[in-house]
């Protein structure tokens, strides 16, 4: 293992773990779907701050880009709500439209702004050891997205643990949550800001695509695995760490997409919770079954 | 020569098949995308989208050629074969149904991802334009690719219309198709094919990531514009069809520019107009029309506080002031003088010196909601049993309601009665 491969797997399994954390919380509220709209949505966001900062410096990006993000979550909630119109298309006008709005932005300014379309959808996380932060002194402190993702990972740990009793009455018990007198919708739009500022933290990195499959993927798989919510969260984290690590390897290996390659893992590693998982796995509930009846 | 022109005018036959290739598409998928809105399912034609990516790469790998029959059944087989999965977690284990759908579309797009970028470094010449997939290319359509696309198109528009009666049935009540007889399994079986069918060759206007656009952006749309099935799905159709046009266009003028974004662009565009200006539906006829009942209620109610004010000392075309009426009914100062001044401008009250008298109008006008506040007071103790002192505030929001038929009917259930609960005298004109 060299140190380029320590740096990438290291950027991925970072972003693996916030969006892991995250996306708990977004498949136990219904809102995976929302989440992948605001992993599309983000994108015009990221080329205005570009356009209008000049840089790639990520904290203007974040800023910006991370507004998008609540401006989707409030578009949604306004085409369902206001205009009447059903949720899923409500979902899936808003993000299209947002989507290519950007895709066109970038073409347009393709001069101007260093992202190209591949790019957005798939990252280019090989990239990640070149680009690398220099001090003025000539101190060369490492690769810049690792400090990125791993503040952002940093604030998602912070958001968790501040507002944990918050986020899990608002997932769990909405109703009991307001009538304690927290207002679900700061926190939904907390939580949304959130999806929006990490997505916008992996875009270099991992692309739109695999920030989805981040979200929810080990999620996912770590529901199957417990009903312990806790034990939810730290096991999403280690499968996200788990699928990046591998997915790192195969792509190495078929010299392909690294996030594809992630992507492609998540899945996999999702089959086999489906099949063995020790509670809820298929393959145990039938063979309990089978016991059972005798 | 003006490229609007140029391209309108369909006089060079690449341009007309461009034109007629980007309509089929856009508007086939407009059709079936209208169904999978009836059957709130807008986001499963998202993760097709998503999930024929991998199997138009498969296609590729096996046939070594950009051959669109071997694509389109690649494309078929993982696009069907991601519904098959979503159904099955969304079945057997705990996963709900959008969690099943984000991650299906994420993981399969991953492996296509994986497959294009395998591909595109081998070196194999045939691959170049295969990224073309994700967002689309309208320019590409010509010759045999459009034939193939064109025939699908037509397949796919030929079915909707033949199955078009047991389509709508599955959409609004299964229970009743399934208690009729009809092979819902099947039936349900066609529309996703078709759906899939529509993706696959969709993708080539407007690409994978944005395929789920053009499914449900017309049919949201056309939804704002009427009720009526036949109507919305020719709209749907319409509204598709201008922006697949407007997509080939953009791609003639600017062929670098990808088409998929265009479409999206226009199409989002008009789905926008509807929402806020649809009569009836829209945001702002909505607004308005509420603002209007609004303006009904106060209206009525400071008409209402004026006969009050008449009953006491039987003269109801005495001229009051502002304190009087807002002895009756209580507001802000400012909005009782909007009130008024409103009310003056329809007829229904003077305005002499700093004092405010009902019209004839006014009086006949306030009477009748009096009238009828007072027969539903009466209804709900007499007909419903409801304590009187509980009538008031239902009766206040009714009487701006009733309709004169609804009074005529009330009056005779009641037969004409002479008073309310509260022994106050209803007035008949």
């Amino acid at each position: 293992m060299t140190l380029n491969d320590i740096q990438i797997i290291t950027t991925a399994a970072l972003v693996a773990t916030s969006c892991a954390l995250l996306g708990c919380f977004l498949i136990l509220r219904k809102m995976a779907m929302v989440g992948d709209a605001i992993s599309h949505a983000v994108l015009p966001g990221i080329v205005i701050a570009f356009l209008v900062s000049g840089s790639r410096d990520s904290v203007t990006m974040l800023g910006g880009a991370g507004l998008i993000g609540i401006l989707t979550t409030f578009l949604i909630e306004f085409f369902h709500k206001k205009a009447r119109l059903q949720t899923d298309a409500s979902i899936g006008v808003t993000f299209t439209w947002l989507f290519a709005v950007g895709v066109v932005l970038i073409s347009l300014f393709a001069g101007k702004v260093d992202l190209d379309q591949d790019c957005v959808l798939y990252g280019e996380i090989a990239y990640v050891p070149l680009d690398l932060i220099i001090l003025p002194e000539g101190m060369i402190l490492g690769p810049k997205a690792i400090y990125v993702t791993g503040a952002i990972l940093a604030v998602i740990l912070l958001f968790i643990t501040l507002g944990y009793k918050e986020l899990f009455l608002t997932t769990f018990d909405p109703a009991f949550a307001t009538a304690l007198g927290i207002s679900t919708s700061l926190w939904h739009y907390l939580l949304m800001g959130a999806v929006s500022a990490t997505t916008v933290a992996s875009f270099e990195s991992v692309g739109a695509i695999l920030v989805v499959a981040l979200l929810i993927g080990p999620a996912a798989t770590a529901y199957l695995l417990t009903d312990n919510f806790k034990v939810m969260l730290v096991l999403a984290a280690g499968v996200g760490v788990m699928a990046s690590t591998i997915g790192y390897y195969i792509a190495y290996w078929l010299d392909g997409s690294i996030a594809g390659a992630i992507a492609m893992v998540t899945g996999i590693l999702f089959a086999l919770a489906v099949f063995f998982a020790p509670a809820h796995g298929l393959v145990f509930r039938k063979t309990r079954a089978i016991a059972e009846s005798r | 020569m003006n490229p609007l022109i140029q391209f309108f005018s369909f006089q060079d036959p690449n341009i007309r098949f461009v034109a007629i290739g980007a309509v089929l598409l856009t508007a086939s998928s407009a059709i079936v995308g209208s169904f999978t809105f009836l059957n709130k399912k807008s986001l499963i034609g998202d993760a097709i989208a998503h999930a024929v990516l991998p199997g138009i790469c498969l296609g590729f790998l096996l046939s070594g050629t950009k051959n669109p029959v071997f694509l389109i059944s690649g494309a078929f087989v993982t696009g069907w074969l991601s519904l098959v999965a979503v159904e099955f977690i969304v079945s057997r284990t705990r996963i709900k149904e959008d969690t099943a759908i984000g991650l299906v579309l994420s993981v399969f797009f991953g492996i296509g991802i994986l497959m294009l970028t395998v591909i595109q470094k081998s070196g194999n010449a045939a691959q170049s334009g295969l990224d073309n997939f994700l967002f689309g290319k309208a320019a590409a359509l010509v010759g045999e690719d459009l034939m193939v696309f064109g025939t699908v198109a037509v397949i796919l528009l030929v079915t909707v219309y033949l199955l078009f009666k047991e389509f709508t049935l599955l959409a609004f009540d299964k229970d009743y198709a399934r208690a009729i007889g009809l092979p819902v399994r099947w039936i349900s079986v066609t529309l996703t094919s078709l759906i899939v069918l529509a993706v696959v060759i969709g993708i080539q206007a407007v690409g994978v990531v944005l395929m789920a656009a053009i499914l449900i952006t017309p049919a949201a749309a056309a939804r704002f514009w009427t009720d009526r099935i036949r109507v919305m799905i020719m709209l749907a159709c319409i509204f598709g069809a201008v922006s697949g046009l407007s997509g080939a266009y953009i791609s003639f003028v600017a062929p670098a520019m990808p088409t998929g974004p265009w479409i999206v662009i226009v199409i989002s565009t008009i789905a926008f107009v509807s929402f806020f200006f649809a009569p009836r539906r829209g945001v702002v006829s909505r607004f308005i029309r509420q603002r209007t009942i609004r303006r009904t209620i106060h209206n009525e109610n400071i008409l209402k506080a004026l006969y009050h004010l008449g009953e006491n000392d039987k003269n109801f075309l005495a001229p009051r002031t502002p304190d009087e009426i807002l002895s009756k009914r209580s507001l802000d100062r400012d909005h009782l003088n909007r009130v008024l001044y409103r009310l003056k401008r329809q007829g229904y009250v003077e305005l002499s010196k700093s004092r405010w008298q009902l019209t004839d109008n006014g009086k006949t006008r306030a009477q009748r909601v009096v009238k009828i506040h007072r027969l539903w007071e009466l209804y709900l103790t007499t007909q419903l049993n409801i304590a009187p002192d509980h009538v008031h505030d239902d009766a206040d929001t009714i009487e701006h309601l009733l309709t004169p038929e609804l009074e005529a009917e009330l009056e005779k259930v009641l037969d004409y009665p002479r008073e309310d609960p509260h022994r106050a005298e209803i007035p008949y004109p």
